[in-house]
């Protein structure tokens, strides 16, 4: 780990202005990611700011019928919100099935959207990566690629966003909302939120330098049934090989996000106007660029298999 | 004392203590934190640097070049000792990989510096300052890209793992039913909860390490070889060892660059090895192939039994053996087995918790689950009509010295309600789930080594035992307090037990599964010296007596043990050559319970059951433990647990605990572990036999036997995962 100097935030404007200022600074907040990578120098910040003590620790109801989460709610908290539980269950499912639940209790909305890919040779700095290290290469093609992406990946990366909660966030089209440096507000739809890799695979997420997450809101409730399905090697504390996020109407129409197979939560919402036809159908659409490794070629199948599964039980 | 005939009666037949359920005396110590492990024995010497190994970037080549300057130059930093600036350290029988080779690296993460700085963080930082460069060698990583150049590997006793008995392939050839499998098992890590951890201490010429070992005697001579100083001036001391399963048997690189550390900073140095090096720095169980063929009748018996097994290390010897236990299950005229094993670039492969037999196991007994459906038989029926009786299969020279097997299944199958499974495999199902059950057999060798202890009684009537015997999590210092305070005649809470000193008498250590059976039976002979001392001392003959209570008595007449004042005496267990006619073995069988997700494939245990035959067992809840962790290991293996090996870089690329998934609690609902009461009079006076290894041998297979059971496919390359049978599962509806 590389010394570093740290300040807690007094505002979000502040907290964006100083990291866009700040050369090598980075934001903080539950540190459940960051903090492991700084140990390993796989991040190597020189300052960061702490934005524990901004507030956005309220899960509040909007006008329009959803719901506001602060960025700093725990996942433990936004799990067991009793509205959640309701209305948006497939994001409680999402967030229960990831971590354990000492990490839940200090993982944040914001920062989870935030977590970095589990691909081994990122993890390891002697291993060429061009997300650690632009214009490196990148070990994991030809190399240990079980567990990475099939589609939405470059030439230049095949590792995939790794996360749950944002698989369901993306089947209920949350919107992320952020201060910039400026003062000024945006929101932006899950769906822009992460980037593909392409050629530039160290930038995760269309944030701008020093934008801060300040909420992400939940559009009014879909109703029918929800699923999160995570397909994994040991039945808790561990990363998806596939997962499935899905919320079915009555009349078998819906939508379904995949995660663990790209570098965002995958949906493609001409997969979803399929779902009456069944899994086959739905996934040829989604997968239909997919470009797996010979080791990963079985996550294609598996979410296939996975969303034939919630089909079923969504028929009873 | 030497054990050198079949023991008779003797008191432990007797026993009030030995043979009952106690609790951990260490138990309150660990749970509340105040067992000091390795790395927190900041009490033993004043003034500990903090030192941080740096482990070599490539797997095979030599270093060109290490640039100091900034980390010497860093903050805090004490010393650096570097592989460009220090020769290569000796060699010990133990170790086959290099622990600092200077320029020269065998294997990735091999140690080329330790940075000792004032704090851990200063010597962490530091170390990222030393820049290293390569001239990289090609090396061979791949173990199906070496297996043609094998040789034949030797056994632990340096003998030939070759051996035929009749002719097999005659009667393979004309057996009416035959199985002819080959089965894979991947590279596996010990994975262990404490990393390696090591306190270093000179004083003039003598060095001691505070550290986490499991053979301490093993390791203070290493050690001292490893340096090049005399064996005299070493002292290893491992009271507490937070987890070893064979990966602690020797000296490590934090052992060794904690002394060099330690030279070159004049102060004593810690070193707790990161986890990210201690997938690839340290030993794993090898990969292994494995063909058996298994010819038997129409009747189910078997007439022709072939086990080869081939894996690979990175001296070219001592692989993973996977047909020890092949000679000693079924009978069988017509045999082979062979373990071949080639060179391989990788780090080195040592022993793992039961070294050869767990993946072993993973072959024969599946092959067997696979001889059983094809001959129409019952896959526990199967085991006990080919149940080896009087002699060892594989041996008929060598007499089995206590066996039943057999009721280990029959009492198994009833207590886990085997007459429900179905025969035909992929029938039974509830709403998504498939379900099946599977059985194995296990055989685990029930070694002793000789051990030695001293015990001390004070004019007050508390007796201490002092031994070198660790205890790795696995009980040793209850057991051995119950065989002292027996022996003795005095209540469990007036012993203390003092484990894991060089300084105190050598003992068999903690390593096969020999740990139990030896250490408690130099404690038996430490007292039965201590007695016959109190007899000396207040005239009457200490082993005819009978003590109880802190008294002795004989002949009507009786003495207070503590009239003889305070005495020590010391002892040794050593073993006669009579043993060598007979084959010491464990046995149990192991049953498990799945349900498959016949969307997924993913596997969930359901049941897990055990019922070993080990001779008297000692402390059945700290023996119940230790099975029901190496049934936990076990699934691990069957289900999850691989180093993937990057065949271009030569290294196992999921180095950390989140890449490398050991089970969770959510992975094991529910085990039971029966012991049966059985004696092996062979064994020691104790007539009791370790279990820490039997419990891995077997339930890997009964898990895959019960996965096959449900599914109808049969996956013969470990760990089964679903990208292995995903598109071999029954078609979705």
């Amino acid at each position: 780990m590389r010394s570093f100097t740290y300040e807690r935030a007094k505002t979000a404007a502040d907290a964006a202005k100083t990291v866009a200022e700040t050369q090598g600074a980075k934001f903080i907040a539950g540190g459940t990611n960051l903090l492991d990578l700084m140990k390993i120098e796989v991040e190597t910040p020189t300052h960061l700011v702490d934005v524990q003590d901004l507030g956005f620790d309220a899960i509040e109801e909007t006008p329009e019928g959803g719901l506001r989460i602060g960025a700093l709610v725990s996942n433990t908290a936004l799990s067991a919100h009793p509205v959640v539980r309701r209305d948006y269950a497939v994001l409680t499912r999402a967030i229960q099935a990831g971590a354990s639940g000492q990490l839940r209790n200090k993982a944040t909305t914001g920062g989870n959207l935030l977590q970095r890919t589990r691909c081994a040779y990122f993890y390891d700095t002697n291993m060429p990566c061009n997300k650690r290290k632009p214009g490196d290469g990148c070990a994991a093609l030809g190399g240990f690629s079980r567990q990475l992406g099939v589609i939405g990946i470059s030439d230049a990366c095949i590792a995939t966003y790794p996360g749950d909660m944002a698989v369901a966030l993306r089947v209920l089209d949350a919107v992320v909302e952020t201060v910039k440096p400026d003062g000024t507000a945006r929101a932006i739809p899950i769906a822009d939120f992460h980037r593909l890799w392409g050629d530039t695979p160290q930038t995760e997420t269309v944030l701008e330098p020093g934008e801060l997450i300040t909420a992400v809101v939940l559009p009014e409730p879909l109703g029918g049934q929800h699923f999160y399905q995570k397909v994994r090697d040991r039945r808790s504390y561990a990363f998806a090989l596939v997962s499935v996020a899905a919320v079915i109407q009555a009349d078998g129409t819906g939508r379904v996000a995949f995660g663990g197979v790209a570098p965002k939560p995958w949906r493609v919402e001409a997969a979803d106007a399929l779902l009456q036809q069944g899994a086959s159908a739905v996934v040829a659409e989604a997968f239909a660029d997919a470009r797996p490794t010979e080791q990963n070629k079985f996550k294609i199948p598996l979410a296939e298999r996975a969303l034939a599964g919630i089909l079923a039980d969504a028929r009873g | 004392m030497e054990f050198n005939a079949p023991a008779t009666e003797n008191l432990f037949d007797r026993a009030k203590l030995v043979g009952k359920s106690t609790p951990r005396i260490d138990g309150p110590l660990k749970v509340s934190g105040a067992a000091p492990y390795a790395a927190e024995r900041h009490d033993v010497a004043a003034g500990q640097a903090y030192g941080w190994i740096v482990g070599a970037a490539i797997a095979k080549g030599r270093i060109r070049s290490m640039e100091l300057g900034d980390a010497r130059r860093a903050p805090g930093v004490i010393a650096i000792v570097a592989a460009t600036e220090h020769e290569p350290v000796g060699t010990s029988p133990y170790n086959h990989a290099p622990l600092f080779g200077g320029r020269d690296i065998a294997h990735y993460h091999q140690a080329i510096a330790v940075v000792v700085a004032e704090t851990f963080e200063q010597a962490r930082a530091a170390a990222s300052l030393i820049r290293t460069q390569y001239d990289a060698a090609d090396g061979v990583h791949d173990l199906a890209r070496v297996k043609g150049a094998a040789k034949i590997g030797t056994g632990f006793s340096g003998e030939s793992m070759k051996d035929t008995l009749g002719d097999f392939d005659g009667a393979f050839g004309g057996a009416a039913v035959k199985i002819d499998a080959t089965y894979t098992t991947p590279d596996e890590a010990h994975a262990m909860m404490e990393p390696f951890a090591t306190i270093a201490a000179w004083e003039g010429d003598k060095l001691t390490v505070w550290t986490s070992n499991q053979m301490i005697n093993w390791g203070k001579r290493a050690l001292a070889s490893i340096l090049g100083i005399e064996a005299d001036n070493v002292r290893v001391d491992s009271p507490y060892v937070g987890g070893g399963f064979g990966g602690k048997l020797f000296i490590r690189a934090d052992a060794v660059m904690a002394a060099l550390g330690a030279k070159a900073a004049k102060r004593p140095v810690k070193i707790a090895m990161q986890r990210p090096l201690m997938f690839n720095n340290s030993t794993h169980r090898p990969a292994t192939i494995q063909r058996v063929r298994l010819g038997a009748g129409s009747d189910g018996r078997i007439t022709a039994i072939a086990h080869e097994c081939w894996s690979a290390n990175i001296t070219g010897e001592d692989g993973e053996h996977g047909t020890l236990q092949t000679p000693k299950l079924y009978t069988g005229a017509n045999r082979l087995t062979a373990s071949y094993v080639s060179q391989i670039d990788l780090p080195e492969g040592n022993a793992m918790r039961a070294p050869g037999e767990a993946p072993g196991h993973m072959a024969l007994e599946v092959a067997m689950d696979e001889l059983a459906e094809q001959a129409g038989i019952d896959p526990v029926e199967l085991r006990i009509l080919n149940d080896a009786r009087g002699v060892v299969p594989g041996d008929p020279e060598t007499k089995i010295s206590d066996r039943h097997l057999a009721r280990c299944l029959k009492e198994g199958a009833e207590r886990f309600g085997w007459s429900e499974r179905k025969a035909q495999p992929g029938q039974a199902r509830n709403g998504r789930w498939l379900t099946g059950m599977g059985v194995a057999a296990g055989y685990r060798a029930g070694p002793t080594a000789k051990s030695a202890a001293r015990v001390s009684l004070s004019a007050d009537g508390k007796l201490k035992v002092e031994t070198d015997m660790t205890d790795i999590g696995t009980g040793s210092y209850t057991i051995i307090a119950q065989t002292a305070a027996e022996t003795m005649g005095l209540p469990l809470d007036s012993v203390t037990v003092e484990l894991g000193d060089s300084n105190f008498p050598v003992s068999s250590g903690s390593g096969g599964q020999w740990g139990a059976a030896s250490s408690t039976a130099g404690v038996y002979a430490a007292c039965v010296n201590l007695r016959r001392m109190i007899g000396e001392k207040l005239g009457f003959d200490g082993d005819a007596a009978d003590f109880q209570g802190g008294r002795a008595t004989l002949d009507g007449q009786g003495w207070q043990i503590t009239e003889a004042g305070a005495l020590s005496a010391d002892g040794e267990m050593t073993y006669g050559d009579f043993k060598s006619d007979y084959d010491v073995g464990t046995y149990a069988a192991h049953f498990a319970e799945v349900r498959v997700d016949a969307f997924t494939g993913e596997v969930h245990i359901t049941r897990m059951l055990a019922v070993c035959d080990a001779g008297r067992i000692l402390n059945p809840l700290s023996a119940r433990s230790q099975v029901i962790g190496g049934m936990v290991m076990a699934a691990g293996a069957t289900l999850m647990e691989d180093l993937h090996v990057d065949k271009r870089f030569g290294f196992f690329a999921n180095h950390d605990l989140a890449g490398y998934e050991v089970p969770v609690h959510a992975d094991i609902p529910h085990q039971e572990c029966i012991f049966l009461d059985t004696l092996d009079p062979i064994v020691s006076p104790m007539k009791a036999k370790g279990v820490g290894e039997l419990g891995i041998c077997g339930p890997n297979a009964a898990v895959a036997n019960a996965v096959y059971n449900a599914t109808g496919v049969r996956v013969r390359e470990y760990p089964i995962t679903v990208d292995k049978y995903l598109d071999r599962l029954p078609a979705l509806a």
